[in-house]
């Protein structure tokens, strides 16, 4: 993956920081000399009920998560991370079935891989969650009753601001950049998540769920993200 | 718009008397103790009729035959017997019309003679009010042109300002003897008290026939319902277990056929839902097994899948020998790595846990894709991918992840088998279906061949070299993906000839698919040959 090869713009000085929450020690250990090798720091947590504290304490630019995990379960790890942070989930998961990616996705999780994979994968797909979108100046976008502050990182409905992972705040950034556009689901991986050519649409699917949530006044009759029947998402007109 | 609701009541009340068997039966048993009834109820009130009838007649007859004989008898003691026939009719008529206002009957005296063919009677004395030309029957009057001998015949008496009455007119005839000619005396009784009783009798009977019918409905609805209730609820538990409440019963009483129905009922029931249990429980196991060995099998195969990368990114530091067993590793690796998905896919069909996402595809846009995306191995092998499609979508209610993975490996296939001569790939729809065929001119598939494609990990030719590295089970999940959208994969081939492959797909899910839009039977095929 090409997305890959771009260096992190974050803070070029640091190394990245990755948490691998995973009980195999094998897998674990291998991760950590694949991560090295890309350049990233990395910590191991192998039990679920102390990914937290050790997520408090090493401060990780991403999350990558197991689901099958003693102690506490992937899921629920996501949801107590997501609750204090927006920090990058990348989900590692034995299944590919629907409904477990489905369910890791709602519980917070930006993105998922699916054992087994293959190392140039891994390592693209968290060079695209710790990269950033390229900011497009500073200016404020407005979609709906919805202000975006695009340099702030903030969204605002009247007074009251809209809390966003980052990456649904791309999400969304992307969406009322143009507002006339409509977005396939494939555009939208490719220009959200980075990837180049992914058939997994479900992806987008539960992040717009997700989106909505929190953006909509009613989630059941969405006004800020419109589905296109048959094509895919546009903003909502303001 | 009056008339609508007219059609749609009938069609209800259609409806109920089809499902109600209760309706039914009461309905003919009702109709048929309603005839019988009837029937019986007739010939009774004609009996009852004719014996009250024979009675009056014969007392009426017998009354006028007295009244005649005492006038003959007043006649013959009448002195001054010439001329005066005035007086002597008098004599004759006047106690016959006192006796008859006395008891209630009606007295015609008709003078001999008759005026013209009608049979009216040239001169007569009567009851005063009396409507002759309707009250007397101009048939007894005829009899009495040829006959002098009693006689009676029934009419309908008629009198000025009073409703007209049944009655029995009576006819004798008298020789007055002041002009030596017959005079018919005819007497005209009243029915009415008969006619009363009849009516009587007769109101009495139909109250007591609706009574029975009401009666024979009554009780055939209880008798009916006895049966069919019980029917009933078997039915309504039936439903119920086969909508999947698998625990329901049905309720046995008593040890009648209806309860043995309901034992027997409940034992089928109680067989199937232990057997849906097992096949339930089985199917869990095998559910929770592939769950179980994906992750376990997994895990381990990603560290040595990681290991095999940082080897293979490191051979060129190694030893050629040791080099070559990185790269092995590492294909082969990505041989275990397929055939394990695969596996897997297949074993999730047959647990039944492969569920579908629909949405509208565009068929056209998935052949674009696919063949973009082999277009490394096309090149590889020289083979040129075409697609021919519509301008217009080619929308089928589809899951795009499954069908973009049929057609990929159709078309994989098909490069693979090409023989570097072009690949095309043709899409089309109609309002029920849309299609694409994948087609080929390599070495083709024999009939048998075709029929076996889709087993799993069959192979055309057990000698041939891999090629592309197939599991052997891509066309047997293209079978499973396909099965699951109710939609056809068919293949067709010749041997030198080539072969192609055809998915149909309903426009939408669950429709039943009755025709393809593209011919399974390529139209080159003969050319081909």
């Amino acid at each position: 993956m090409t997305a890959g090869s771009t260096t992190p713009t974050t803070d070029p000085g640091a190394r990245g920081r990755i948490l691998v929450v995973d009980d195999d020690a094998s897998l674990a250990e291998m991760l950590g000399i694949v991560l090295r090798q890309e350049g990233f720091d990395s910590q191991v947590c192998a039990r679920g009920d102390e990914a937290l504290a050790a997520f408090r304490d090493y401060h990780p630019d991403l999350v990558l998560l197991d689901l099958m995990l003693p102690g506490l379960d992937g899921i629920d790890v996501c949801k107590e991370i997501r609750a204090e942070s927006g920090v990058p989930i990348v989900m590692l998961t034995a299944k590919g079935d629907t409904l477990d990616v489905v369910v890791g996705l709602e519980s917070g999780a930006d993105d998922y891989i699916v054992k087994p994979f293959k190392p140039k994968e891994l390592v693209a797909r968290i060079r695209a969650r710790v990269r950033r979108l390229p900011e497009h100046g500073s200016d404020m976008l407005k979609v709906g009753d919805l202000l975006i502050d695009v340099a702030g990182h903030a969204v605002t409905r009247g007074d009251e601001p809209v809390n966003l992972t980052p990456l649904e705040f791309d999400l969304l950034v992307c969406l009322a950049r143009k507002p006339w556009q409509v977005f396939t689901r494939e555009v939208l991986l490719e220009q959200v998540w980075g990837y180049r050519h992914s058939a997994d649409t479900r992806l987008v699917n539960v992040h717009v769920q997700r989106l909505r949530s929190k953006v909509e006044h009613d989630p059941e009759r969405p006004e800020i993200v419109v589905t296109v029947r048959g094509v895919g998402y546009k903003a909502g007109s303001a | 718009m009056a008339r609508t609701p007219l059609p749609q009541a009938a069609a209800r009340w259609l409806t109920f008397w089809r499902r109600s068997i209760a309706a039914r039966v009461v309905a003919s048993t009702v109709i048929l103790s309603a005839l019988v009834s009837a029937g019986v109820g007739w010939v009774l009130l004609q009996q009852t009729r004719e014996g009250l009838l024979d009675q009056r007649v014969k007392t009426v007859v017998a009354e006028a035959s007295a009244e005649t004989a005492a006038a003959r008898t007043r006649l013959q003691s009448v002195p001054g017997t010439s001329g005066d026939a005035a007086g002597q009719r008098r004599e004759l008529f006047d106690p016959i019309l006192d006796r008859g206002r006395l008891r209630g009957f009606d007295v015609v005296l008709v003078s001999p003679g008759v005026a013209d063919d009608t049979g009216v009677p040239l001169q007569t004395y009567s009851t005063p009010g009396l409507d002759l030309e309707k009250s007397l029957p101009p048939s007894l009057l005829q009899h009495f042109a040829s006959s002098g001998t009693t006689a009676w015949t029934y009419t309908t008496i008629r009198r000025d300002g009073q409703p007209d009455q049944p009655g029995v007119v009576v006819g004798s005839r008298v020789i007055l003897p002041a002009d030596n000619e017959p005079y018919t005396v005819c007497y005209l009784f009243p029915l009415q008290d008969e006619e009363d009783t009849l009516a009587l009798v007769t109101r009495a009977m139909l109250t007591a026939g609706l009574l029975l019918m009401v009666l024979v409905a009554v009780l055939t609805w209880l008798v009916t319902r006895q049966v069919v209730t019980p029917v009933r609820m078997a039915r309504r538990v039936a439903e119920r277990l086969a909508a999947g409440q698998l625990q329901e019963r049905l309720r046995v009483r008593g040890e009648d056929d209806l309860a043995r129905l309901a034992t027997s009922f409940n034992q089928m029931a109680a067989n199937l839902q232990r057997q849906i249990r097992l096949l339930e429980e089985l199917s869990r196991v095998q559910r929770r097994f592939v769950s179980d060995v994906s992750h376990e099998l997994r895990t381990p195969l990603t560290t040595v899948r990681m290991a095999g990368d940082v080897l293979h990114d490191a051979r060129e530091s190694f030893d050629p020998a040791t080099a070559r067993a990185a790269e092995l590793l590492q294909t082969e690796l990505d041989r275990f790595e397929g055939l394990l998905a695969d596996l897997l896919e297949i074993s999730r069909f047959d647990a039944g846990a492969a569920a579908l996402e629909t949405e509208d595809v565009n068929l056209t846009d998935v052949a674009q894709r696919v063949v973009a995306a082999t277009q490394v191995l096309a090149d590889q092998r020289g083979v040129r991918v075409l697609v021919e499609a519509p301008p217009e979508p080619c929308l089928a209610e589809a899951d795009v992840r499954r069908v973009e993975r049929i057609v990929r490996n159709l078309v994989t296939n098909a490069i693979d088998h090409a023989e570097s001569r072009d690949v095309l790939v043709r899409v089309a729809h109609d309002d029920q279906a849309a299609a694409i065929a994948v087609r080929d001119h390599g070495v083709g598939l024999s009939a048998e061949e075709s029929a076996m494609v889709f087993n799993r990990f069959w192979r055309a030719d057990p000698a041939r070299a891999r090629t592309s590295g197939g599991t052997g089970l891509g066309l047997s999940i293209a079978m499973e993906d396909t099965h699951l959208h109710g939609g056809w994969l068919q293949a067709w081939g010749e041997p030198g000839g080539g072969s192609q492959f055809r998915l149909t797909l309903p426009r939408k899910v669950g429709d039943e698919l009755r025709h393809s839009p593209l011919p399974l039977v390529p139209e080159d095929a003969e050319v081909a040959v």
